[in-house]
């Protein structure tokens, strides 16, 4: 037996879609980057909407300063883990200094966004306990529910009823309740609503875990999410979040008050059994850290520029997701309008994701920007006549 | 009075082809995956709507042992008893 047979199915819809997509969306590539809005792509320069960059410090000077410092003073890896061979103080440095940032007793930082979510889903959640997670949660939560020996329930999307109706079904059980939400949701860059769900989980007495990947450093008065802005952060049990995003590097976090959090250091292999965080990144993170927490203007200017781009959408008659976020998703039919469409916004100019299901809610494909600070309001109208020359060029027509 | 196998996998093919896009021929031995062409998502998202119907939540860990309607209907009523 062929070991491969098994991914026909995959081969055919990647042939399927290089049949009807000009460039396989899968295989972008950024030849060098110029800024944090713009870049080479096909020898072109092109406006990077679909960087998920938000406050774009990949680019920070900060933090390039403060990363080539480090890799001069302390070497360029740690080669081990957190628990054997890994911790520099870099990192007791950056977890207090994310502690602090969200007013937790305690932080544990992860090499990456995904192991974070996968690990504190994956060991929080044990036999007896019952996960609850939302509909449409990123793959590393499913991910971490998989690996976990508990119970596994699927409420619809961005619903608290249904969660409560859930949660009351199940009734008594001899463990706990986990429920695992979003605070931004990637794809359509819509927004939970937090505050019905923390009154749930408060009568039904579960625990709430929030993936702030897409809100934190965006949303809240101080940059700490929509449990900030929601005023709810003391009904949020755990919050875990990504580096790769706002705070432009890569790593994840787990920050909670619960005491025990140190224990779990000692049993969740995501964070056990693989190499830390390299020194350089550390530093470059604490720096842009810095700057998120000293620079709230950043977060100004990147809901000015997502307000613009998602009105004029709206204007000009594109179907938009339902809220404001750094996220502005266009929301098409057919997969071969959506390909059409993102080719020819890419030959224009402009950089965007082609979000394909099954990773998109409803079945629909969509045209994904991530909207950053450090676009002008000048890119921002850009984009907007772009899609709307790809749409004439493309001869589609966006009756809803 | 219980709710027989037979009764949940009648409720879950009509549910199924009130869905225009599932083939008119499916049966309780149809294999929800290969014969409904469903992909993960699909299914997950079909299996919700049967919850509801039935007010019962099937868990996703259990799912990996159900391949036809049938199977699923018999999932359900295991879970309806334990309830
Ligand atoms: C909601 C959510 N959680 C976790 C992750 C994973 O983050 P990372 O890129 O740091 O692995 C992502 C990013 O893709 C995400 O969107």
């Amino acid at each position: 037996m062929n070991i491969f047979a098994k991914f026909d199915p995959l081969r055919k819809s990647l042939e399927q879609l290089k049949a009807i997509s000009k460039r396989n969306p899968f295989d972008v590539v950024v030849e060098r980057p110029l800024s944090a809005t713009t870049g080479i792509i096909e020898g072109r320069e092109t406006l990077l909407f679909g960087t998920n960059n938000y406050l774009g410090l990949s680019q920070s000077k900060e933090a390039r300063d403060a990363a080539a410092h480090t890799a001069q003073q302390l070497g360029v890896g740690t080669t081990g883990s957190r628990i054997a061979n890994g911790s520099f103080a870099l990192h007791q440095n950056l977890e207090k200094d994310l502690a602090r940032f969200f007013n937790r007793r305690s932080c544990m930082v992860f090499s990456t966004g995904y192991q974070a979510t996968l690990g504190m889903v994956s060991t929080l959640a044990g036999k007896d306990d019952i996960l609850f997670l939302d509909a449409d949660c990123h793959a590393s939560i499913y991910d971490g529910s998989r690996m976990s020996p508990a119970q596994v329930i699927r409420f619809r999307h961005n619903d608290a009823e249904d969660l409560r109706k859930r949660l009351r079904r199940v009734g008594n059980i001899p463990g706990a309740k986990l429920v695992v939400v979003e605070g931004v949701y990637s794809m359509l860059g819509d927004i939970i609503p937090l505050k019905d769900f923390t009154e749930v989980k408060k009568e039904e007495n579960a625990y709430l875990m929030i993936d702030e990947a897409h809100s934190f450093g965006v949303f809240g008065e101080h940059g700490r999410g929509i449990s900030e802005q929601e005023n709810v952060e003391a009904d949020v049990d755990f919050i875990v979040g990504t580096f790769s995003k706002s705070l432009g590097t890569v790593g994840g976090y787990c920050v909670s008050d619960h005491p025990e959090m140190d224990l779990l250091r000692l049993c969740t292999r995501p964070y056990m059994f693989t190499a830390s965080l390299p020194p350089e990144v550390i530093a470059a993170t604490i720096a842009n850290l810095k700057l998120i927490t000293e620079h709230p203007e950043l977060r100004q200017n990147l809901m000015n520029n997502a307000k613009r781009l998602y009105t004029s959408l709206q204007k000009a008659g594109f179907r938009t997701g339902p809220h404001i976020s750094s996220v502005v998703s266009v929301i098409l039919d057919e997969v071969g309008h959506a390909a059409a469409l993102w080719n020819r916004v890419l030959e224009l100019g402009a950089y965007v994701n082609l979000s394909l299901p099954p990773a998109t809610p409803d079945e629909h494909p969509l045209l994904r920007a991530s909207i950053a600070a450090a676009h002008n309001f000048e890119q921002v109208d850009q984009l907007v006549e772009i899609y709307i020359q790809a749409v004439k060029d493309t001869g589609l027509s966006l009756a809803k | 009075m219980s709710i027989t196998v037979q009764d949940v996998s009648n409720i879950i093919l009509e549910t199924l082809l009130a869905n225009p896009k599932v083939p008119r021929d499916i049966s309780g031995e149809s294999k929800i995956i290969e014969d409904l062409a469903f992909d993960s998502l699909a299914v997950m998202n079909f299996v919700m709507e049967i919850e509801d119907k039935l007010d019962v939540s099937v868990p996703l860990d259990r799912l990996a042992d159900i391949r036809t309607i049938d199977d699923l209907a018999r999932a359900i009523v295991v879970l309806k008893q334990e309830a």
